[in-house]
């Protein structure tokens, strides 16, 4: 472990020459507003995010950059050690390929950038001290609809200059090369399985209709952002016939307006599937078939557009069972080092 | 023997090959583009993205149908450099 070194006490400028596709500030969110319109927001993938800060020795929830499916041109005023994780996108240094998952340091006007993502869609940039904006309702978390949080609310645009805080963790930040173990790292795949509970509205569609819901490969449209994942290729639903109830539009998937459970599972006329993630609005009257399990969250963060997803029904045990692993996941996390 | 550059996408998403359907494609067979120039436009999280070559010369085949999902890497334009 590097000792603490009086010349890294954070403060050092990061200029935005590029900005990337969407790169946001994020850390663990903000959790307790939701009832008020206000989501989570946050890394989509945490796991990922966490582990960019215990490779680099950053407090856990220290804020990253969550760089989607293009990376930014960062310059850096003073040598800094950085750790890029999750989506696989080669980190490059003044234009140099470095190792991805692994504490590389930027030089004193150096520039960070990135390859294309060849897997995942979401690479996570720590910086050592972690980037400091102000926090806004306990999260520095961008909430870009709401304009809230992060760097003036919004994605970084070129030109933006951010900071380096003082989120260092107690052990001090890592030595350069130290890796992140495959087995710690986020899966990257082509085609995943995201397993659900059935609920709150699937009576609405009829049993058969369900049934082939759950047994369809469905595609990540282009669509797909940190509000929805909407999803396509699978066949429409067929609902079960009914008087709308007062204050429920005509359409079958309508319902009386409800609350949206992150991860929860609507389908606007029994289309096309949307998962709502970590910036979804709070309620409406959309129906929902089911809700991802929360173990399942970051998978989704990783989907690139035209990823093949398929939907596996669980029970409450095997989701909290699920729930339990990705703790002791994160705490294998927290102890591999 | 002229050189074949291919110009790739650099992102996932849904290509296109005009900015509107009333508007001219951005690129055709026979076409001379300059470095830099247009080839057409990739939409991913509800945003328009375009994408450019890097090398000027004379378009010899747009690999890619207006609207076709592409990944990473996927070849959509391919000019003969000169």
């Amino acid at each position: 472990m590097a000792p603490a070194d009086p010349t890294r006490q954070g403060g050092t400028t990061i200029e935005v020459v590029k900005p990337g596709l969407v790169t946001t500030v994020q850390d663990q969110g903000r959790q307790g507003f939701y009832h008020l319109g206000i989501p989570p927001a946050g890394a989509m993938d945490q796991l990922s995010f966490r582990a960019a800060n215990l490779l680099l020795g950053n407090e856990e929830t220290a804020a990253v950059l969550e760089c989607a499916l293009m990376g930014p041109e960062l310059r850096f005023s003073a040598p800094t050690r950085v750790a890029v994780t999750g989506a696989a996108m080669t980190p490059t240094v003044d234009g140099e390929p470095r190792s991805g998952n692994t504490v590389i340091e930027v030089g004193a006007g150096q520039t960070l950038g990135f390859g294309f993502a060849t897997a995942g869609a979401r690479a996570y940039v720590a910086v050592e001290g972690g980037i400091d904006v102000p926090e806004v309702l306990g999260s520095r978390s961008t909430y870009g609809l709401g304009g809230l949080g992060g760097h003036e609310g919004r994605a970084l645009k070129a030109g933006d200059v951010l900071r380096t805080g003082s989120s260092v963790g107690a052990g001090g930040v890592a030595d350069v090369g130290r890796e992140l173990p495959e087995s710690l790292r986020m899966p990257l795949g082509k085609e995943r399985e995201l397993r659900m509970i059935p609920g709150l509205y699937d009576y609405r569609v009829v049993p058969e209709s369900l049934k082939r819901f759950l047994t369809e490969t469905w595609t990540v449209g282009s669509e797909a952002d940190r509000v929805g994942y909407r999803l396509k290729g699978g066949t429409p639903l067929e609902f079960v016939d009914r008087e709308p109830p007062f204050g429920a539009g005509d359409d079958p998937s309508n319902i009386t307006d409800a609350c949206y459970p992150i991860g929860s599972i609507q389908v606007p006329s029994g289309k096309e599937p949307i998962i709502l993630h970590r910036d979804a609005v709070s309620g409406g009257g959309y129906m929902m078939v089911g809700t991802v399990i929360s173990a399942d969250m970051d998978v989704i963060g990783q989907l690139p557009p035209n990823t093949k997803v398929t939907f596996t029904e669980v029970t409450l045990d095997e989701a909290l069972q699920a729930r339990a692993d990705r703790a002791a996941h994160l705490e294998r996390l927290r102890t591999a080092w | 023997m002229s050189e074949i550059h291919e110009v790739t996408a650099p992102i996932p998403g849904t290509f296109y090959t005009r900015e509107s359907p009333a508007s001219d494609p951005y690129v055709s067979v026979g076409d001379t583009i300059a470095a830099g120039d247009t080839v057409g436009l990739i939409e991913v999280m509800k945003m328009f993205n375009p994408v450019t070559t890097e090398v000027g010369g004379t378009v010899v085949e747009v690999v890619v149908e207006a609207e076709d999902a592409v990944d990473v890497g996927d070849v959509l334009v391919r000019i003969e450099a000169g």
